[in-house]
């Protein structure tokens, strides 16, 4: 229950602080100028632990921790932003005093009362750096060096890290909001190189989620991750330049997904189409895909990297969809641009951390499954790319042109996938990429788990997924004109 | 007006208050058992102001202490950071430290850097100028700013918005040799991004300005009509169809390239034998006319530094010469790995010089005749094992160096090998804004796809 993430807040934040909600209530208050709309406290408890394997040895880590409170006063369009790493009474009217500089001083005015609300928890407020020992941790990076390394003679290095954050938030605005919520997240990357004839490649792969240590020993996922971060590499051993012009694309299930992120969900933020800025601005009930497509930002999936019980505003979570058989449908949307927009926050409210501004951001973005069989689709393209594994990608907003980066392709021939081919930029025009999709798979499937999006540079853990898509035309950067 | 907005950026505090934090932090570390140990405290404070459409949006104050501990018992190493300043987190941070370190495998290679190798002096780098700017004060630049780009053309409809920055902080760093040496710096600037609205859509770009010293920041206004300039003249952009062409670099693009270069000249890459320039020491990776020096102690440099983050003393060094790779970019971990000696480049490389060749940008336009002047990239496929490089892109096609149309929505490919091989010139449109100072990079032949 977030009641009860609500209570292990107080206990972690506000206890050893001596800070009560009635410290909350005359900092609120004290932010409310006259000309001030409303404001907010939030207050975070962040620790966080790498371990890191190369050379078949565990040579270094690391424990970090990092607190503090920022205070928010918003009027208008205005935000006005002061934090402090002290979370002590002082610095958090000193905090209050410097954000409420937005607005000309009016007389101080009460926020609202309090207003707690509880759904059943997505995933367990559990500490992961605590689920596993020391000795568990290192042990766990030592089998994923061996199970990579047992696969075949051509690795040369195996790297791995195990990472985990321990994350807890209490907010408390101005509107009555106060909310908390106690947030894992673990993650575990394998990178491989293999040699072979002088030619080096290299290989990665990696998931996590919110939630203890023990999932990788589950189902032999730490292990998965090892085995594919070879299979990728000794595929990119074998793999010829890759094409060069638009052609048929096929992208498989999964992680591919970041097509959505990059083409769809970064343009139907709520502050771009607030300020007129994206190049989905105005196009809410516009045609802008295939009718065999529908995309979602779905922030509620249980245990998901993307997934949050609130939002870094208090606002739960929910499943916005965003195109609707190809039809915009909605934005996505913190309070700030939903007030001025005069529509409802979606729960897509984040920051990085206290010392961060709240933006509107994806959770967990994707694209409902079709009819299609993954074979069909496959089949029914003469020439094209098939491409499974990404890397990164990046948007420009307003001109709506995005980029994703393959890092494992291979070329379809006569309906038949053949040759592996050399990572390659793919680039398409957001609002239009999605109506060249022409088949849809029945294989929706989630990424595993090890999503990053950057944004006036702050990062935020977000998930895709998709299942396999046919798209008929996309330019792809390849050497091969 | 209430008196908090007057508020500057926070003051640093006293340099001799982190220095005696540094010594607890080391004691602390002795005393739970390490057998040598090193650590940095940080300060840092920025005010932010950005004005969209002539309005305040968002006014930031930021404060940011930082505390950060290696420690060694024997060979083995732990770390651990908070941003605690109190005497009982010191000892919690110096105890996760200490426990990690009771566990990670002994490494040969871990330590201190080299107490022979540790810098004497600091010398004096100018790189210290307070900017004492109050929040009323950086709104008004800002809308300046962003007056100038709204006025230079009707066609820009539309505003991200400006900003103006000031940073300052203190960084003291120390190790149970003895080293302890830090020195303020201070960072400013002012940006602008706008967007262009015809019949063909909108296209958005920015600039900015960005100095240790902000006498030496750029015009407001000036920055303005940049940003309102380099969005306009992308609008109407199109494709073009799959071909190979050379392709010229702008500054700010070219800098990229070298920064892939020193990416893979780092000792990380390198013991791992994750650098397509590995065992390219002494071995041409250019053309003979590209020389890039190190130059640590530039006055006012935005990537000078005395001392490296181990306390290893910097110096003037050329990493290559007539294109030849003549040393790499080392800290004393990855040297001991390679078997070599510490460049002194922990925490990355001190202002990159890439020798400036004759041309402007207009000669490089004539030289580059027909062809491609790259103008933004987007993406970041760029594989350092293999040096295989695909990134979208959009800029100018040229034909017969006068710019034909913009053009968006293609990419670029190719090998970093080749492409550093197949550099034809190097311009002297310097840009300084960054610690790699570079002008445009001419490349013979690249592959563009698009249509």
């Amino acid at each position: 229950m977030t009641l009860d993430s609500l209570t292990l807040a107080r206990q972690q934040l506000l206890v050893p602080a001596g800070l009560g909600e009635d410290d909350l209530q005359r900092t609120l208050s004290c932010l409310l100028g006259h000309a001030i709309d409303g404001g907010d406290l939030y207050f975070q408890l962040r620790r966080a632990e790498s371990w890191s394997l190369e050379d078949g040895e565990v040579k270094q880590a690391s424990h970090a921790i990092q607190q503090g409170v920022g205070v928010r006063a918003v009027s208008g369009e205005k935000t006005g932003f002061a934090y402090s790493d002290e979370i002590v009474p002082p610095a958090l009217l000193e905090a209050a005093t410097a954000a409420r500089a937005i607005a000309r001083h009016g007389g101080d005015r009460p926020p609202q009362a309090w207003r707690t609300g509880g759904r059943p928890a997505l995933y367990q407020p559990l500490d992961p750096l605590e689920t596993l020992s020391a000795e568990g941790k290192i042990k766990l990076l030592e089998q994923v060096d061996a199970e990579a390394r047992r696969q075949d003679p051509r690795v040369t290095q195996v790297m791995v890290s195990l990472a985990a954050t321990h994350d807890t938030v209490l907010v408390a605005g101005s509107d009555g909001t106060l909310a908390g919520d106690v947030r894992p997240l673990v993650r575990l990357s394998v990178t491989v190189i293999v040699e072979q004839q002088g030619r080096r490649e290299q290989g990665g792969s990696g998931g996590g989620g919110r939630v203890g240590y023990g999932w990788f020993l589950e189902e032999e996922r730490a292990l998965w991750h090892a085995r594919e971060a070879v299979r990728l590499a000794l595929v990119n051993l074998e793999a010829v330049a890759a094409p060069a012009g638009t052609l048929t694309v096929v992208l498989g299930p999964g992680w591919p997904g970041i097509l959505l992120h990059e083409a769809i969900g970064h343009g139907l933020e709520g502050d771009f189409n607030r300020k007129g800025t994206s190049a989905f601005s105005g196009r809410i009930g516009e045609r802008v895909a295939s009718p065999l497509c529908t995309v979602v930002d779905d922030g509620t999936l249980a245990d998901r990297r993307g997934s949050l019980n609130i939002d870094d505003e208090g606002t739960p979570t929910q499943c916005t969809t965003l195109i609707e058989r190809g039809v915009l449908k909605g934005y996505l949307q913190d309070k700030l641009n939903a007030r001025l927009m005069k529509t409802a926050p979606t729960g897509n409210g984040r920051r990085e951390s206290y010392a961060h501004l709240p933006l509107p951001r994806m959770t967990n973005t994707y694209l409902l499954a079709g009819e299609s069989d993954p074979a069909e689709i496959v089949a029914s393209v003469e020439r094209g790319l098939y491409a499974v594994n990404f890397g990164g990608g990046q948007v420009d907003i307003t001109s709506g042109k995005f980029v994703f980066s393959a890092s494992e392709a291979y070329l379809i021939e006569n309906g038949r996938v053949t040759r592996p081919v050399r990572g390659a930029t793919l680039i398409g025009n957001g609002p239009d990429v999605l109506s060249q999709v022409s088949m849809v798979g029945n294989d929706l499937k989630l990424d595993a788990g090890v999503g990053t999006c950057g944004k006036d540079g702050q990062s935020v853990p977000v998930g895709v997924g998709q299942p396999t898509l046919k798209i008929d035309a996309l330019t792809v950067g390849g050497t091969q004109a | 007006m209430s008196e908090a907005i007057a508020r500057t950026a926070a003051p640093l505090p006293a340099r001799d208050q982190l220095e005696t934090l540094v010594a607890d932090i080391l004691g602390e570390a002795r005393r739970q058992g390490a057998t040598a140990a090193e650590a940095a405290v940080s300060f840092s404070s920025a005010l932010s102001v950005t004005v969209r459409l002539g309005e305040v949006d968002t006014l930031e104050h930021h404060r940011q202490r930082g505390l950060g501990v290696t420690v060694y018992i024997g060979q083995s190493r732990g770390s651990a950071s908070t941003a605690d300043w109190r005497p009982e987190a010191i000892r919690d941070t110096v105890k996760s430290a200490v426990a990690i370190a009771r566990h990670t495998a002994a490494d040969p290679h871990a330590g201190l850097a080299d107490p022979a190798r540790m810098a004497r002096e600091t010398p004096e780098l100018d790189l210290y100028h307070p900017w004492p700017l109050s929040a009323e004060d950086a709104i008004v630049l800002a809308r300046e700013c962003e007056a100038a780009a709204l006025a230079h053309d009707p066609r820009i409809r539309n505003s991200e918005g400006a900003s103006v920055a000031t940073h300052s902080g203190l960084v003291i760093y120390g190790n149970s040799n003895g080293f302890y040496g830090g020195y303020p710096t201070t960072r400013h600037s002012l940006s602008c991004s706008v967007i262009a609205r015809d019949d063909s859509g909108m296209q958005r770009d920015h600039w900015y300005t960005l100095a240790r010293d902000r006498a030496e920041l750029e015009e407001p206004a000036a920055v303005g009509r940049e940003a309102a300039r380099r969005a306009l003249r992308q609008l109407g952009g199109r494709q073009l169809t799959t071909r190979q062409v050379p392709v010229l670099f702008a500054p700010e693009l070219a800098r990229g390239l070298i920064g892939h270069f020193t990416a893979a000249v780092r000792g990380g890459a390198l013991y791992r034998k994750a650098s397509f320039l590995l065992g390219r020491l002494g071995s041409a990776v250019f053309p003979p006319f590209v020389n890039l020096r190190e130059r640590p102690h530039l006055p006012k440099g935005l990537a000078s530094a005395p001392f490296d983050n181990e306390g290893v003393a910097t110096v003037d060094r050329d990493l290559v010469s007539g294109g030849v790779l003549q040393g790499y970019v080392l800290d004393s971990y990855s040297a001991r790995r390679l078997g070599m000696d510490t460049t002194g480049n922990a925490g990355g490389i001190h202002n990159l010089i890439v020798e400036p060749g004759p041309c402007d940008q207009a000669a490089l336009l004539r030289q580059l005749g027909t062809g491609l002047w790259v103008t933004h990239l987007l993406g970041h496929s760029v594989n350092l094992v293999t040096g295989d490089y695909s990134r979208g892109a959009s800029g100018f096609w040229v034909e017969n160096g006068t710019l034909a149309y913009p053009v968006e929505q293609i990419t670029i490919a190719g090998n970093l090998n080749e492409m550093f091989k197949q550099i034809v010139a190097v311009g002297n449109d310097v840009d300084a804004r960054s610690g790699i100072r570079c002008g445009s990079l001419l490349v013979e032949r690249m592959t563009v796809a698009g249509e």
